[in-house]
């Protein structure tokens, strides 16, 4: 509707080759900006991505804190925090002391949905309140959608002290 | 009247936007079925200035957002009424976006010329969808942390990539200080600034198009045809969108405001249900009423099928309502000639609303505490003897209650138990008892075989005095003989 008003104002044309020349040129300095820029961005972005399989040994507590043939709420400090982490920085998992050194430490992830998993010592069994997945006391699945045994934590003894290695949310794809 | 020509002379508003204001749309358009759209670009505005009041005191940082939060709700001067309304806008912007979706694919709207504003929709949806996830994250509650891992959870059932997505989403290895940042972020600029501009699309192709006239049965949609009789039905009789056809939108989107500062009001703000603290598990997460429906399919599902229809599911879901207007982008546009399109909607509003049910009741979880908390009716106590009592010991202190009710209490993931000794005889309630199945766990190693004898002892005494006793189909040896 406005064109012929702005057609006036459009100068005549220039010699085709400065004009090709200067826009190939603009395109291509953009072209290199966007590139110096594009991968900073996707760098920045996905460096979530390769700080895949960060895990370090945490300390549980003293051995002696978890009695034998017992399933105790224990929990680490997440090795990979930050300052302003507070309270998430702290993740729950279940230890089961069997006897002497032999544990077994399991996610607090249901390994239906990752919902917290609560242990009821009279039962033997661990539940979990969101879908009904339940499990026994070694991890094994004994009802519900679960569709594996409760995922477990490497674990060591250094120096009296439980040790596991956390930091990482298990999943199916990824489990601890 | 001279400041607004003066204004007018330099702006020229008017030229601008008169003719998109007065634009004649047909007269049949000018219903109240065509109010849900610009009902929900109302709220979304209502969205956008009270989230910016919000983000003036909430703090995206895992330390001290709780704090904020309550600092809004109990402190901050009139925080907890933006709260409250941003909390119900958000939940009847899905309502009233549900609805416009309804009756834009009940009245034909997708269909030829305009494919690509239903594509546009769905891509709304999902932003709307996405705004409605990443809004309760920021709540950052325990229902938003066990929220967020049941996402994570879904994403890592992905194939390959699963574990390189979760920690994309997330923003690391776990859900921690950098996740609610991301989520932050997403909500407040990505997410938006998707809306602004897919909803710039949907409005200049509503404005280039013409709102869908009122379907006639037997007017079909010709794609060589249908432009030239839009028109003409246009010319002939059309009325200014602005004031006739708005006016009913008007009306409707105050209404809509209203109600949702009525409710605000009366109900107040939701959450924050106790601080993201994962060492508190006593907790029950359920997300907010729009992905109740998904949460309780995933507990109905059978579970080899799950994580096909979690990672295929969606996609295919979203794909065929995307094709949708190219599979069926002409002919037929009103509902009472399209019978299979109007059941379909009735069936998946059905589905929906009753899956949502199911979520808010979660009959499958255990009752984490009806164990201690659910004493056994004094009926199914009365007259029995020593050892039944002792079974009822075992029943309660064993935790049977969180799965099966007596007298209506206690959970539901199994089966309630009042009429148990009518359906199983003795001899099958040991062995249910002891190896379990049918979705129960085993008890063998869990009980000792006084426990169980007695546990079972009081289970034979659970029946109405009015049925008899089950009984085994097999005669026993001696009869046999």
């Amino acid at each position: 509707m406005c064109d012929q008003g702005v057609g006036g104002l459009v100068p005549p044309p220039a010699p085709v080759s400065r004009r090709s020349v200067l826009f190939k040129l603009g395109l291509g300095l953009n072209a290199l900006a966007a590139i110096l820029l594009g991968v900073p961005l996707v760098g920045y972005v996905a460096s979530a991505i390769r700080r895949r399989g960060q895990q370090a040994w945490v300390s549980l507590g003293l051995v002696s804190s978890f009695p034998e043939r017992q399933t105790r709420l224990a929990s680490y400090t997440n090795p990979f925090t930050v300052p302003w982490d507070a309270k998430v920085a702290d993740i729950p998992c279940w230890v089961r002391r069997l006897q002497g050194e032999r544990f077994q430490v399991f996610a607090i992830n249901c390994t239906h949905l990752g919902c917290p998993i609560r242990w009821f010592q009279e039962s033997g069994l661990f539940m979990c309140p969101c879908h009904g997945g339940v499990f026994y006391e070694d991890g094994r699945h004994a009802s519900g959608p679960p569709p594996r045994p409760l995922y477990q934590y490497e674990h060591r003894i250094r120096d009296g002290r439980l040790e596991v290695r956390g930091g990482q949310i298990p999943t199916l794809s990824e489990p601890v | 009247m001279r400041v607004a020509d003066w204004f007018e002379e330099r702006l020229q508003l008017k030229k601008l936007l008169g003719p998109s204001m007065t634009h004649p749309v047909p007269r049949s358009s000018a219903s109240w079925w065509y109010v849900f759209g610009s009902a929900t670009l109302i709220i979304f505005m209502l969205q956008i200035v009270t989230g910016i009041c919000l983000a003036l005191v909430y703090v995206p940082s895992t330390a001290d957002v709780y704090a904020s939060l309550e600092y809004l709700n109990y402190q901050q001067p009139l925080g907890w009424f933006l709260r409250a309304v941003h909390f119900w806008g958000s939940n009847f912007m899905v309502a009233m976006m549900s609805l416009h979706m309804i009756q834009v694919f009940l009245f034909g709207a997708y269909k030829y010329p305009r494919e690509l504003t239903w594509v546009v929709g769905i891509f709304l949806l999902l932003c709307t969808l996405g705004m409605a996830f990443t809004g309760q994250v920021l709540r950052w509650d325990q229902d938003a942390y066990w929220g967020l891992g049941i996402g994570v959870a879904m994403i890592g059932r992905m194939p390959v990539i699963g574990a390189q997505l979760v920690h994309l989403v997330i923003g690391g290895p776990i859900i921690g200080a950098e996740t609610l940042s991301r989520f932050f972020a997403l909500h407040v600029f990505v997410v938006p600034g998707l809306l602004f501009g897919l909803l710039g699309l949907h409005l200049l192709m509503v404005l280039k198009l013409g709102i869908n006239e009122w379907p006639m049965p037997g007017r079909l949609v010709a794609r060589d045809t249908y432009r030239e009789r839009y028109e003409e039905e246009v010319k002939r009789d059309g009325v200014p969108f602005f004031p006739v056809a708005a006016q009913k939108d008007i009306v409707f989107g105050g209404l809509v405001i209203l109600a949702i500062l009525l409710c605000a009001a009366i109900f107040g703000p939701y959450g924050p249900n106790g601080p993201a603290d994962p060492t508190l598990i006593r907790t029950v997460p359920r997300p907010d009423f729009y992905f109740l429906s998904l949460f309780a399919l995933f507990a109905l599902l059978p579970p080899y099928t799950e994580t096909f229809l979690i990672l295929v599911g969606p996609v295919v879901a979203i794909a065929f309502l995307i094709a949708l207007p190219f599979l069926a982008g002409t002919g037929e546009k009103s509902f009472t000639r399209r019978p299979v399109a109007a059941v379909s909607v009735v069936v998946i509003v059905l589905i929906l609303g009753v899956l949502s049910y199911l979520g808010a009741k979660s009959p499958w979880s255990p009752v984490m505490d009806a164990w201690s908390g659910a004493p056994i009716p004094v009926e199914y106590v009365k007259g029995r003897a020593p050892l039944q009592l002792q079974g009822a010991t075992v029943f309660q202190n064993k935790q049977c209650r969180n799965c099966h009710s007596l007298g209506g209490q206690g959970g539901q993931r199994g089966p309630a138990l009042d009429g148990i000794a009518s359906r199983m005889t003795h001899d099958l309630l040991i062995r249910q008892v002891l190896q379990g199945g049918g979705n129960m766990p085993a008890y063998g190693k869990n009980l000792s075989p006084f426990e169980v004898t007695a546990l079972v002892a009081f289970l034979d005494t659970l029946r109405s005095p009015h049925d008899a006793a089950a009984r085994s189909p097999i005669p026993p040896p001696r009869a046999a003989r």
